[in-house]
Formats: C-alpha cells, structure tokens, sequence
C-alpha cells in the first residue's frame, strides 16, 4: 500500500475544498470549515463521506468536534489513517 | 457571536412567515375532532401530517381504559420507574409487549426519544462503535452522542456501504451496534433487513431495528418490519414508540439478551425521568390490544397509502422510494416547498413541511402521512388538490 504522509493529506483537501471557496479565496491549513468556506453540518458530512472513500478509513462523527480548520481535519486522517494500519 | 446572538441567526433563518400568517412549524390546533379533522384558525382542517397510523387516537376502549386509570390512579405518578413510579400497569404492559413480541424482556420508557436514548446510550460505551444508516432519526443520534462511543454513519440503505464500514472496523466491529430504522419517517421507505442481518451476523456486530413508524404498519400482527421479513429473532434489540400507531406517548425496548434488564440500573433517561402517567399506560395497553387484532385497519391503511402514493407519482411529484403511510413528496427547493404546503392548507388539508437541514441531503420536503380512519373520499380529495397545485407550482 502507498505510504501517506500528512503534507499530501493537507494537499489533497486543500484542492477539494476549492469547490467550497468563492474565485478569490485561497485555501490554507489555516482556513476555517465553517466560518470562512461556510461548510454547514450536512455539507460535512457528505464531505467526511467522501474522504472516508478517499483514504479507506472511517471518522466517527465524534471526532469532528475539535476539527475547526483545514489543518484539523489533515491531522485527523492523518491519525485515523496511522491508527488503521 | 455571544450565546444568544446564536439563537437570534437561528431565528431568522427559520422566519419563514407564510402569507395566511400562520408559521408551517408548531401551527397552533384549536380543536381536534377526530383522527382526521381539526380546526386551525377558523378552519376545518383535513389532518395529513400526524403518525396516527392505525386512527387510534379517539378509539371508545382507549379512552375509557385512560378515564378509568385517572380515577384509581391519579393523573401522574410523580417519580421514577426506579423510586416510586413503578406501577403495576407499568410492569403489566412491559409483560405483554415481551409477551407481543415472543421475547424474553421489554422495558418501558417514558418517551419513545427516551427508548432509543436510554438504550443505545445503556449498549454501547466510549470505545465501541454505533455504526448509524445516515437518515436516523435524531433520537438515534442523540443517544449516541449520550454513550460516547465512536460514531460513524453508513448512506442511507446502501447495504455495500455498511459492509465496506464494518469491513473497515476490522476487531472492533464485535463491539459494534448497527442502528436501522424499519421504516425512514423522512421518505417512508424501510430498511433491507434481511441484507442487514447478514451482515451483521458475518461481522458479529449486534443490530438494534427501531420500529417507531413500522410499530402497527407492517407484519401480520403489526409488529413491525422483523415480523413482516420474518427476521425478529436475529434482530437484538427492538425499540419504539407508543406515540404513532399506539396513540399514548412512551417507548419500548424488547430483546432476547438477559442483559435488557441491566439497562435499568446504566440508562439515565429510564432512571432519572418520572415514568409515564397511570392513563397513558391504561390507554397504550387497550390500544395495544386494539393494534395486535388491527388487520382491517391496516388494510385501510395501505389502500390509502397506496391510493395516495401512486396518485402523486402519475401527476409527476417526485416521491420517496415506495409506498407507505409516509408519503413524502420532494420538492426542488425549499421555497417551492413552502408554497406547496401553503397551497394544501388554503385548501384545508394539514401536511409537514421538512426544510434543510432536518431532511436529508438538504432536500425539502412536504411530507403527508396517512391513516386507517381517513376515507377513501378523504384521500380522493387530497390527490386532486395536489395535482391543482402541481400545475400552478411545480411546472
């Protein structure tokens, strides 16, 4: 299985959360989900779907109270996906 | 924002007035007249949104069996089933659900919100996992959130979906409950039992089927879906409600495992709450009775359902998955929803109105549910009101 670090992981969401983001707005590990890319509760929990897809791993809902911004949730998977192997 | 701020963006996002001036959410009913007909304002409402399935809620024996426990018992019993609340119609009606459901033990809880609570959140710990269909009601939520253990949510009856989460589990879906629903109050559709005991049987999980919209609808004896797929003895726990096609209001859980019992002693919302009045139970056991005998009304039932059903898919509403009491009707956008649910009540019909985020995948709903009492003119009535208001709002 192809290793994964945390740095493609931050990429990786970085790019898909693009299509949460208006033209201008860039996404950094510091942007907020919820008040800067307006991420509601049911957007992110189509997304953690997906992502749970993506890296084959499952993130208890839970989990996601202490993710506020794109570096949370990196760190998060990043665990979930150590933690799995 | 300061807490009450929060509150305020709250509110002005639900402020959806609507032209009659009444809110589509907690509409004020001035008088009920029957399981089909109330009055709203000034007007006589045609009742199209309540969970009275089997049209209980005026049956003679119901409220006489109520009269009478009011009398002899007072109108409250003031305590816990674990101080002073527990009565001997308590204890009785939990013996004939076991007894109903051909299983070992049931506890009665005060609320059907408190069943699914109390029992998950007594199950399941921090450590474990709730392995949850994705359309669960929010008491199935709320429980796991009271149990600590790790949430995790499967798509909405995509049997391929579970099985690639409990795969991913690995040791810990031993420690797993997988929660369905027998039927979703959302689109009224049911869940792929047999599918799902597989499963849970391949990756020794333990499964909890909530009956609460099944309860009275399906099965021979309206037990629910476990007894229509004939599948109630590989289902572990069993919960519901009294408050849809019982007309009461309380909840059950029903089980097998000897371990039930224990759940009195761990679940906060059995112990710290007052258990359910002397005429809620007196009325919940005649009714229980009067469901169990139901055939006749569960035929009415389903003819309404199914009348209603395909009526609304040929005119071109789109519509939940397959018929059933719960006929959902789903709207493009919660505007166009708003005014469908107006158009029915200018006409004199009650619905539910399910604005995002409370549907699924933000979708807005106008959500009918039918009952055994409505007549077949009753539902005629109502096909062709929807289908004048699918011309002027829809297309």
């Amino acid at each position: 299985m192809v290793e994964i670090n945390q740095e493609d992981i931050l990429e990786l969401l970085c790019r898909r959360l693009a299509s949460f983001a208006n033209t201008e707005q860039e996404i950094t590990p510091e942007t907020n989900l919820i008040t800067q890319l307006a991420i509601d509760s049911i957007k992110l929990l189509n997304l953690i779907m997906e992502l749970e897809d993506n890296f084959d791993i499952s993130i208890p809902l839970n989990a996601l109270t202490d993710v506020v911004t794109v570096y949370d949730l990196a760190n998060l998977i990043y665990r979930i996906k150590s933690n799995s192997k | 924002m300061n807490l009450l701020e929060k509150l305020d963006a709250a509110a002005a996002a639900r402020k959806a007035q609507l032209p009659t001036g009444l809110s589509a959410f907690g509409i004020p009913i001035e008088e009920i007249y029957s399981p089909t007909e109330a009055r709203i304002g000034e007007r006589r409402i045609l009742l199209l949104g309540t969970n009275n399935y089997l049209g209980l809620s005026f049956a003679p024996e119901c409220r006489e069996a109520a009269h009478e426990a009011i009398d002899k018992e007072g109108t409250g019993t003031t305590g816990s089933r674990m101080a002073n609340g527990n009565y001997s119609g308590h204890r009785a009606l939990e013996m004939e659900f076991a007894e109903f459901y051909q299983c070992r033990s049931c506890i009665v809880f005060t609320t059907g919100y408190q069943a699914n609570l109390g029992t998950i959140s007594g199950l399941i710990g921090t450590g474990d996992v709730a392995l949850i269909d994705g359309d669960s009601h929010a008491s199935i939520y709320d429980g796991c959130i009271l149990s600590g253990a790790d949430i995790i949510r499967f798509r909405h009856n995509d049997m391929a979906d579970l099985e690639k989460r409990l795969r991913r589990l690995g040791d810990r879906s031993k420690n797993t409950l997988i929660i369905v629903e027998g039927i979703y109050s959302m689109l009224g559709d049911q869940a792929p039992l047999a599918e799902i005991v597989n499963l849970k049987n391949a990756y020794s999980s333990t499964l909890l089927l909530d009956e609460a919209h099944s309860l009275g609808v399906l099965g021979e004896t309206g037990q629910g879906l476990a007894e229509k797929t004939k599948l109630s003895s590989e289902v572990d726990f069993i919960t519901g409600t009294f408050s849809k096609s019982l007309c009461g209001i309380g909840g059950y859980c029903v089980s097998n495992h000897p371990q039930l019992d224990q759940l009195r002693y761990v679940s906060h919302p059995y112990i710290f709450t007052a258990s359910p009045s002397p005429a809620t139970i007196a009325a919940t056991r005649v009714a229980l009775r009067l469901l169990r005998n139901g055939n006749k009304l569960r035929e009415q039932l389903w003819r309404n359902a199914r009348q209603l059903y395909s009526h609304l898919k040929m005119v071109g509403y789109q519509v939940g998955p397959e018929p059933g009491p719960v006929v959902a009707t789903i709207l493009g956008n919660p505007q166009q929803a708003l005014a469908l649910w107006n158009g029915l009540l200018e006409n004199n019909i009650y619905v539910n109105l399910i604005l995002p985020p409370a549907a699924p995948e933000g979708k807005s709903l106008v959500r009918c549910s039918v009952n055994a009492a409505h007549t077949s003119e009753q539902i005629e009535y109502v096909c062709q009101t929807f289908s004048k208001l699918y011309t002027s709002i829809i297309q």
